[in-house]
């Protein structure tokens, strides 16, 4: 007998396990196949944990905002403890064109309700003491923005949507994706064989070739970031620090200190390492260290625990891909986050829900257009 | 009871260097540091066994691994947080104990950021060990078309010989092959002296290997210099880890690996302990407590779940003869204390190692030594595999042995490769495997009947002659090798074979000397027919024996054989082993083999066992992140069976010794709730070995 669910999730990750949880908090029978052993095992854990709606676009903005209002209440709501912290991004600036672009970006951020302002040289020098000054023109400090456990969230959610009925299959490989007579759709897997009416693809960096399967095209490519974590020390600095100066073979890094005192960092690599490789270079940590020990002299100090690398799964433009299929509305992308699966999949977790229950709210539908599948990918996420 | 010397200042083996003294502060207090010495030595040096409390939950902590692979012993020296196990003294340096998290100090002095140096070596040694040094004899002397090879020996101690310098017993094995009969601390000194002797083998040491990198490039902190090396071959001899035990107090300053002991025992010369106690019966536990002997500390007991110790036979009889005594088939339960061990207890075990209820015994020990195994270090191997390198694997780090196995398949593994880099060499012998295959056999069964025939009184015995008190086959044969007159044979094997005296006996005490298992006497009957002179082979020098005192002799189990007056004392400063005569009747005069050094008031059990002892699930399994059985068994009976999400939710092994120590303790509970290996998934191991500070990597030193 085969099993039958009204949406089949695949991916148990940063993104399909929180729309999974709003799903089944919907009622919607719904079963998340994944080809690892259990939640988050893929790039969730890679996450640094950096939580914003510090972003460049209203959808993203909009979906920023909701999801940190899920982590920040979890704790209240539900009782465990996901290390949820408010402790703020920034976006320090060191060339007046960096100052520029972050400043015009504002005023899109202010737009949409968005915390964030300029501060000074000296102000941000309170905020992560012994930031270096030199020829740094001011930063941007959005104080609502904050940071989580992504590891500890994910299973959060997983429990939620247990709680609600929802079904996991764990170390099965999706082969097949069939559309039947009546619009039914079957999965087939290496070790079995489900229907759905509705199938989401959540397969963050195998996003192109789930969506192979069912003849969605999706340009979604994962390229590799490097990241670290230290051992922890007493709180010495607020926010997340992003530096978006390239520098040798780098574009942007950033860092902050996690829930534990730990100092969590990780850096975009520039150009692109394309393709899914999990092993670490000699270069990342030379590189990361030169710039973290010049941008903050104070972490040289700091030991170094462990490094990691993992991947970003990328769209040309930087904008995560939302959205139902043309040729078959029941085939749904949820891909693309770009590395922001974590901070993201939450408030999309709920409005996929109600796109599959056909509650969508204008909102809703202005969000998911910023997402289309079928946008032209030309613009790009400055804040990325 | 923290009032007693804790430098040691007299030992049978190891010479005292007087040493200068030094001034450091802890926590304001001006204490005495030897100079050189690490600041764990030197707090512990000076009764200081707390270093720090947990920042999770305040529990005390202290040295534990000694090795600078965990954390326990952190401390702030002169403003950073520090691992005090790594780090020197130095004049009037500022230690500070570190309650919750540690503060990371402003930076004042500037940092200078360099580019990271790239250094290419045909091969590349990891662990100046044993097996190592052996290797890099063998492959210094190959010769490509005329060119020597370029050997590079990183080790992250400050001198060459691993786990050998720790070692103050003489050596098992062969004598042809692998040094038998000699010490381990001299044999470790011989190796690093003749790899000296090759300009093209350079050694680098407080070097650390970091990771083996994708890009074929392994990371090195060489004296806080962060290097690449770029090898065509990596040798991984780095030893071995030791395993570790989940009980009621595991994590109490105090419960430490035999690595650490013997480090700061034998190294260090510092004296941690008053009354020890020992978990685990093999050569590493017992070898352990007869060095706390010879160190001037007390054994209380040693432990061993199975029935029988899995180690030597002589090394538990040399324990038993001492007084100490062996409780097989029994388990730890428990140490006590508030916040250093202050007692053990342990308890009998049934056939599936479940602790039996109303067995359970308590002694007052001060340390407990944890020896309950080693595994391979072999994540260098798996690194450079997937980073498609050449690598070869010895000693420890290939499969768990004796340093003399070690040595001989160093050596086997440096002809491998300098065969394999195309090196003019001939093809290794098939006898060198053979050799190998007998050097690493597990000590084979007892012969009660050899026993039995040994002490059976001959009257047609000779005038005089040695007794072999060594009645198990193990690898081991230096008595046949050093007799002048070939009077000593090993029948069968060279090597594993029992040995038999026959034939001329002088009484030179030559194989008296040189026997590791201090496991012959020499009877003989040339002045006296009826009261022979029996010499004592002897090497816990510090418990003094002078000619007249009187001494309880004993059998090879340690059971009472009467008391007898010290004749004379041999000192030999050469072996450093003391040749003891005293004169016997002639029915116990071969069955005597050493004497009783402890008294048993000193290994009773107290009259009562301590309360709470019971076998908890409350005991720790990660020491780093404080995660107790009970919450990873809880995970496991809600299903999960990928460690990795035990980690996520739990943090377990997400601490700086990089589940190290906790790795077998979860498999452990794993197979207690009835899961097969083959459905674990095993937690993902990452870069790097050792913690390190950031500036190191921006090319700082």
């Amino acid at each position: 007998m085969i099993k039958s669910y009204d949406v089949i999730i695949i991916g148990a990750g940063s993104v399909g396990v929180p729309i999974a949880m709003a799903l089944s908090a919907n009622k919607v029978k719904t079963l998340v196949i994944d080809k690892l052993p259990s939640v988050g095992q893929d790039n969730n854990k890679k996450a640094i944990g950096g939580l914003r709606a510090t972003h460049s676009d209203k959808s993203k903005i909009l979906v920023g905002l909701r999801s940190l209002e899920i982590f920040s209440s979890w704790y209240e709501m539900y009782g465990d403890d996901i290390q949820w912290m408010q402790n703020g991004y920034s976006f320090p600036a060191y060339t007046e064109d960096i100052a520029l672009q972050l400043k015009n970006t504002m005023e899109i951020q202010h737009s949409y309700g968005l915390d964030i302002s300029w501060i000074t040289p000296e102000d941000y020098n309170e905020l992560v003491p012994g930031i270096n000054n030199n020829e740094l023109i001011g930063s941007t400090y959005s104080p609502k923005d904050g940071s989580a456990s992504p590891l500890l969230a994910i299973n959060a959610f997983y429990r939620k949507s247990l709680e609600n009925g929802c079904s996991y299959k764990f170390k099965e490989c999706v082969h097949e994706i069939n559309i039947m007579d009546g619009n039914m759709i079957t999965i087939k897997t290496d070790k079995g064989e489900y229907t759905a009416e509705k199938v989401i693809n959540a397969a963050g960096s195998y996003a192109s070739e789930i969506g192979r399967l069912t003849g969605f095209e999706l340009p979604v490519q994962p390229d590799n970031h490097e990241a670290g974590i230290s051992e922890p020390v007493a709180r010495f600095f607020g926010p997340m620090v992003v530096d978006i100066r390239p520098y040798r073979k780098s574009a942007n890094f950033y860092f902050y200190q996690n829930f534990e005192g730990q100092v969590v960092f990780c850096l975009t690599p520039d150009p692109p390492i394309l393709g899914i490789d999990n092993e670490s270079t000699s270069e990342f940590l030379p590189l990361i260290a030169k710039r973290m020990t010049s941008v903050y002299p104070r972490l040289s100090n700091l030991k170094v625990r462990r490094t990691w690398r993992g991947q970003y799964p990328m769209t040309p433009d930087g904008f995560p891909i939302v959205g139902e299929s043309k040729d078959n509305p029941n085939i749904i992308a949820a891909v693309g986050f770009c590395g922001q699966g974590v901070m993201l999949g939450p408030g999309i977790g709920e409005i996929l829900s109600r796109l599959v229950t056909g509650e969508m709210s204008d909102l809703d539908k202005e969000i998911l257009a910023g997402f289309s599948p079928y946008r032209d990918f030309n613009s790009s996420e400055l804040l990325k | 009871m923290n009032n007693y010397e804790k430098r040691i200042k007299n030992h049978p083996i190891l010479e005292i260097v007087p040493g200068e003294y030094i001034t450091f502060y802890w926590n304001k207090k001006p204490l005495k540091a030897k100079r050189g010495e690490v600041i764990a030595s030197a707090l512990i040096a000076n009764g200081i066994d707390v270093f720090n409390h947990h920042h999770k939950d305040g529990s005390p902590q202290g040295m534990f691994c000694a090795n600078g692979q965990c954390a326990k012993c952190a401390v702030i020296a002169n403003g950073l947080p520090v691992k005090s196990c790594m780090i020197k003294v130095s004049e009037n340096m500022i230690v500070e104990s570190i309650e919750g998290l540690p503060e990371l100090p402003a930076l004042y002095d500037k940092i200078t950021i360099k580019d990271i140096e790239t250094v290419t070596t045909d091969i590349l040694i990891i662990g100046g060990g044993p097996a190592g040094l052996s290797a890099a004899q063998e492959l210094a002397k190959s010769d490509i078309d005329g060119n020597r090879l370029s050997i590079l020996i990183i080790d992250d101690k400050h001198e060459l010989g691993g786990k050998l310098v720790l070692q103050t017993h003489k050596f098992f094995g062969s004598q042809e092959d692998s040094y038998a009969g000699i010490r381990g601390i001299d044999i470790g000194k011989k190796l690093a002296e003749e790899i000296n002797n090759f300009p093209n083998c350079s050694v680098w040491l407080n070097s650390t290997a970091l990771y083996v990198f994708k890009d074929k490039k392994v990371g090195v902190l060489v004296n806080g210099i962060y290097k690449l090396v770029a090898p065509k071959v990596i040798l991984n001899t780095a030893g071995a880890r030791e395993k570790f035990l989940s009980f009621l107090g595991n994590s109490l300053p105090g419960v430490y690996g035999a690595g650490a002991f013997q480090t700061l025992v034998n190294r260090d010369l510092v004296r941690p302990s008053q009354r020890l106690f020992i978990i685990g019966g093999g050569n590493v536990g017992l070898i352990a407590g007869y060095h706390a002997i010879q160190a001037g500390i007390k054994v209380v007991g040693l432990a061993e779940a199975l029935p029988r110790c899995g180690g030597y036979k002589v090394h538990v009889d040399k324990l038993k003869r001492l007084g100490v005594p062996i409780y097989t088939s029994h388990t730890v339960l428990h140490a006590g204390g508030e916040e250093t061990v202050e007692s053990i207890t342990i308890s009998e075990i049934d056939k599936n190692f479940h602790p039996i209820d109303g067995t359970e015994k308590s002694f007052r020990c001060d340390t407990i030594l944890i020896a309950v195994g080693l595994e391979s270090l072999n994540e260098f191997t798996e690194e450079a595999i997937k980073a498609g390198m050449q690598i070869y694997s010895a000693g420890d780090s290939q499969e768990i042995a004796e340093a003399s196995s070690a040595m001989f398949n160093g050596k086997i593994a440096g002809a491998k490769i300098a065969k394999a880099m195309g090196a003019d060499v001939s093809d290794i012998p098939e006898d060198w495997y053979a050799k190998a295959q007998v050097l690493k056999k597990e000590p084979g069964i007892i012969s009660q009947e050899r026993q039995k025939e040994t002490y059976k009184f001959n009257p047609d015995h000779p005038e005089i002659f040695p007794v072999i008190h060594c009645f198990q086959e193990i690898p081991c044969n230096p008595c046949s090798t050093v007799c002048p007159f070939n009077s000593i044979i090993l029948p069968g094997d060279p090597i594993m074979d029992l040995p038999v005296f026959k034939g001329k006996c002088t009484g030179c005490h030559q194989c008296l000397l040189i026997c590791p298992g201090l496991a012959i006497t020499l009877v003989d009957y040339r002045q006296d027919k009826e009261y022979p002179t029996i010499t004592l082979p002897y090497e816990v020098s510090n418990y003094l024996v002078a000619k007249g005192n009187l001494l309880r002799v004993v059998d090879i189990d340690g059971n009472h054989l009467g008391e007898l007056p010290v004749m004379d004392v041999i000192t030999n400063k050469r072996s450093k082993t003391q040749l003891i005569k005293i004169k016997a009747p002639k029915d116990i005069a071969q069955k005597i083999v050493s004497f009783r050094l402890q008294q048993e008031i000193d290994t009773e059990p107290l009259k009562e066992p301590l309360a709470a002892a019971k076998h908890s699930d409350e005991s720790m399994v990660c020491l780093c992140e404080r995660v107790t059985v009970k919450e990873v068994r809880e995970l496991i009976k809600k299903g999960v069976t990928d460690i990795n999400q035990v980690k996520a939710i739990l943090r377990l092994g997400m601490g700086p010794c990089g589940a190290k120590t906790c790795t077998n303790l979860i498999k452990r509970i794993f197979r207690e709730e009835g899961i097969q290996e083959q459905e674990i998934t095993p937690n993902t191991i990452r870069p790097v070995f050792v913690e390190v500070p950031l500036k190191h990597f921006a090319g700082n030193d």
